[in-house]
């Protein structure tokens, strides 16, 4: 007996973290089916390997300037051009994708969470606390995001940091907004009543059961988002309140690419095909995470 | 064990549950039979604390609900819920649902004592590994009475434990409640629209309708048909065997 | 009754489609008839097909379902060969379904009252407004529904479960159907109400001629009301027997299943519990 004690509880930890990849390789082996999901995927993995990758795959040094060159054709030297400068735009668009990869992921890390835990706290408790949480969200609500983060930005100055800083302020209320009606489910489903039964505090239920419950909305929310959150990162650096020259953020150059648009059309076009592919990835992918993971459709299904 | 004196629950405006009284004794089965919206199961879940707007007198154990706090109320009664699909976590393993209400309470060693109540309601080894989507309806319910028995509770309230099972499911889980009850000595509390599951299971029953009591029976007056009340009568006819 | 069946049913089977790219067979060759004015009872646990098999014969499947069958016939006409169209017109008007839940039936943006006048107009296009609801207020009273006028009013979310499935039938009559599904119909409603549903089906049967296809999980309930009984199990029937006659099913499932319920007679004792054998889910494991 006091042998197998001493050994249970690592084959009963091995056993668990079996279980959880069985359900892990479930859910890669359905996403696989799902192909725009997977198109989705390969374009942004693509996004997150120029990033890296940036230095080797590029032909030109994206700041310096050349200007017996500027305004180049596409061609054997300048595959997509060159700007105003006479710097290669495939190049600026490489180094640009670290700058989009930045932005989300800043975005990310900050606006979900937050959202997350005003919701949950809110949806959870309800009465005055949901009443003041969810009042100052819908404040937030209430004003277009581009302009609130234009507001921000004006007061902050311009730059990209202030630009992450102004869409994370505009993106959470919708997180909260989505967990609070997921919370308001979850609080009273049976599991949560079973642990309410066994004395859980409220803290415990909103961390250990309703949070985790709610994540799968948020995820799938978020990838949705992503879209959303690089058009503003554009438009802002488009208006000159986001990343500042030289930078090369790929709303920026459709920015100075402008003036140019009708006679050297690939300034402005080919940062703007690479926002549309981008944003089209995350679209598809969260497509094919909703398919996955929302329990409204998945209840249905 | 177990007194109920008076007590009125509201949800807003409407009385759900009138002027209910009654006890049950240590060891001993009590049904509550009715129609869905009876008030039946909110008599349960007022018990169990989980209804905030009633009042009249609940004691468990001696113990006053009103004034009883949560963890120590847990470790004198627990609750099993109608709906086996809905009742457990659903990205937890059955292993740490069972184990949740230990850990709650900082008991120690709840891992080694979730394997031993998974086997004692016939899930042995492995089975604490799978998810509750890998499980049947009846081995859910399982689980969900092993994680009603974690804190070692004397009283075990029942809402619909089987209503959601399949006949010969019931039957199995029927006989397992039983048989934890006989090993265990626990006292019972069971809610069912079924006269036949309260029958067999309940020593004594109320019928309940329009949230009140309409009449309280024991199970030999009831093999009689001694019914006082028209209501109770056409639930017994209704109940009859094949 | 006359002896050409209402619906003829032979060997049906339908299957899904699998995570792992294959085909679970959820009915696996099911052959029935049911006469007019025949009450027709299908019992059997959840996932034995008991469901699945009557959706079949309404084309009412899920869509990513499979199915094929040697036949598949209603009042003579081939289901099979029918357009879509064709059988929702049958669907509309003589052969109807009655679900357990009422909430995912009615439409939760129409007052009942439009609701059940709609259904008369499918079987009465040239009946007038005022007639129309007359007949439908007169549906409701028959349904033992209380002020109909009022209850004519209301929005689906207003009424009660077990009124909402009176409401559910009492749009069902309406169209008058030939043939009548009722899948788990009374599993919401009180004994008090049940007994009036099932009496008002009894009446659509003898009365009108109709045949109903009553599925249940209730044997007792079953047995009372049905004429002849199908037992299914894991997507077969296993045995086909006379109502009267379920105390004296041959089929170890059947017996089985009627031994483990409960009964007011207990002394509580143990209930027997199924012992499944491998072979009831075969045909030769037929006894």
């Amino acid at each position: 007996m006091s042998s197998t004690l001493s050994i249970e509880p690592i084959s009963s930890r091995q056993a668990l973290r079996m279980a959880r990849r069985a359900e892990f390789n479930r859910f890669v082996s359905r996403f696989r089916r799902n192909r725009l999901g997977m198109a989705g995927l390969a374009i942004l993995i693509l996004l997150v390997f120029c990033a890296i990758f940036a230095p080797l795959l590029s032909t030109h040094d994206p700041y310096l300037p050349d200007l017996a060159k500027r305004l180049s054709a596409p061609g054997a030297e300048f595959w997509l051009g060159a700007d105003e400068l006479g710097r290669d735009i495939y190049t600026r668009i490489l180094y640009g994708s670290r700058l989009t990869l930045m932005i989300v992921l800043q975005v990310v890390v900050t606006a979900a969470p937050v959202g997350l835990v005003v919701g949950a706290i809110s949806g959870t408790y309800g009465g005055i606390v949901d009443k003041i949480f969810m009042r100052i969200t819908d404040v937030f609500l209430a004003v277009p995001k581009l302009l609130l983060a234009l507001a921000f930005v004006a007061a902050l100055g311009p730059g990209i940091f202030n630009a992450v800083l102004a869409i994370t302020l505009t993106a959470w209320p919708p997180y909260a907004r989505m967990a609070r009606a997921e919370a308001l489910v979850v609080r009273n489903a049976d599991y949560v009543n079973a642990a309410r039964l066994a004395g859980a505090s409220q803290a415990y239920l909103i961390v250990r059961h309703i949070m985790p419950m709610c994540l799968s909305s948020v995820i799938v929310r978020m990838t949705l988002d992503m879209a959303g959150v690089i058009l503003i990162a554009a438009g802002l650096g488009f208006i000159g309140l986001g990343a500042q020259p030289p930078l090369p953020e790929w709303g920026a150059m459709i920015s100075t690419g402008r003036k140019f648009i009708f006679d050297q059309w690939w300034v402005a076009t080919m940062p703007g095909i690479a926002i549309f592919l981008v944003c089209l990835g995350f679209n598809l992918l969260g497509d094919a995470m909703r398919d996955l993971l929302d329990p409204h459709l998945r209840q249905r299904g | 064990m177990i007194r109920v004196e008076n007590l009125n629950v509201t949800f807003g405006a409407a009385t759900v549950v009138r002027d209910v009284s009654f006890s049950v004794a240590a060891g001993e089965s009590f049904g509550l039979v009715g129609e869905s919206g009876s008030g039946k199961s909110t008599v349960l879940r007022t018990m169990m604390g989980l209804n905030r707007s009633w009042n009249g007198t609940i004691e468990i154990e001696g113990a006053p609900v009103k004034s009883t706090g949560r963890k120590d109320l847990a470790r004198r009664a627990q609750m099993v819920f109608q709906d086996p699909y809905a009742s457990l976590h659903p990205r937890f393993v059955i292993a740490r649902t069972v184990a949740e209400p230990m850990r709650i309470n900082g008991i120690d060693n709840s891992e080694q004592r979730a394997r031993e109540l998974l086997e004692m309601v016939g899930l042995p080894g492995a089975f604490g590994f799978r998810f509750p989507h890998e499980l049947s309806g009846g081995q859910r319910q399982r689980v969900a009475i092993a994680r009603a028995l974690a804190l070692s509770p004397k009283v075990l309230l029942l809402d619909e434990p089987t209503s959601a099972l399949d006949v010969s499911i019931q039957a199995e889980v029927l006989n397992l409640l039983s048989r934890l009850r006989r090993d265990l000595g626990l006292t019972f509390v069971i809610v069912s629209h079924d006269l036949a599951v309260i029958a067999h299971m309940c020593d004594r029953l109320a019928v309940m309708r329009d949230a009140r009591i309409v009449e309280t029976l024991d199970r030999r007056q009831l093999q009689e048909g001694r019914l006082v009340e028209d209501y109770s009568r056409e639930l017994l006819a209704a109940s009859g065997d094949v | 009754m006359s002896d050409k069946p209402l619906v003829d049913v032979e060997n049906l089977h339908i299957a899904f489609p699998r995570e792992d790219g294959g085909w679970h067979e959820a009915v696996r060759g099911v052959s029935f008839s049911l006469l007019a004015r025949e009450k027709l009872g299908i019992v059997g646990e959840s996932g034995s097909g008991k469901s699945l098999s009557s959706r079949a014969l309404l084309g009412v499947l899920p869509e990513h379902a499979r199915m094929s069958a040697d036949r598949l016939r209603f009042d003579g006409i081939d289901l099979l060969q029918a357009s879509p169209r064709e059988r929702r017109k049958l669907r509309g008007g003589r052969m109807s379904m009655i679900l357990q839940d009422p909430k995912f039936s009615l439409n939760p943006v129409l007052k009942v009252g439009r609701q059940i006048m709609e259904a008369f107009r499918i079987g009465y296009p040239a009946l007038s407004g005022a007639e129309t609801r007359r007949r439908a207020i007169d549906m409701l009273e028959a349904v033992h529904i209380r002020s109909p006028e009022r209850v004519m009013d209301l929005y689906p979310h207003q009424i009660s479960g077990g009124m909402g499935q009176r409401v559910m039938i009492a749009m069902m009559m309406a169209r008058e159907p030939e043939l009548l599904v009722a899948d788990e119909p009374t599993s919401a409603l009180d004994v008090t109400v049940r007994t009036q549903v099932l009496s008002i089906m009894d009446e659509l049967v003898t009365r009108r001629g109709a045949g109903l296809i009553l599925i249940s999980h209730d044997l007792k309930l079953v047995s009372r009301f049905c004429n002849r009984v199908l037992v299914m199990y894991a997507g077969r029937i296993v045995e086909s027997l006379r109502a009267d006659e379920m105390h004296n099913a041959r089929h170890p499932y059947t017996r089985g299943l009627l031994a483990c319920l409960p009964s007011i007679q207990s002394t509580g004792d143990p209930l027997p519990v199924l012992q499944r054998e491998a072979g009831w889910a075969n045909p030769e494991g037929q006894p």
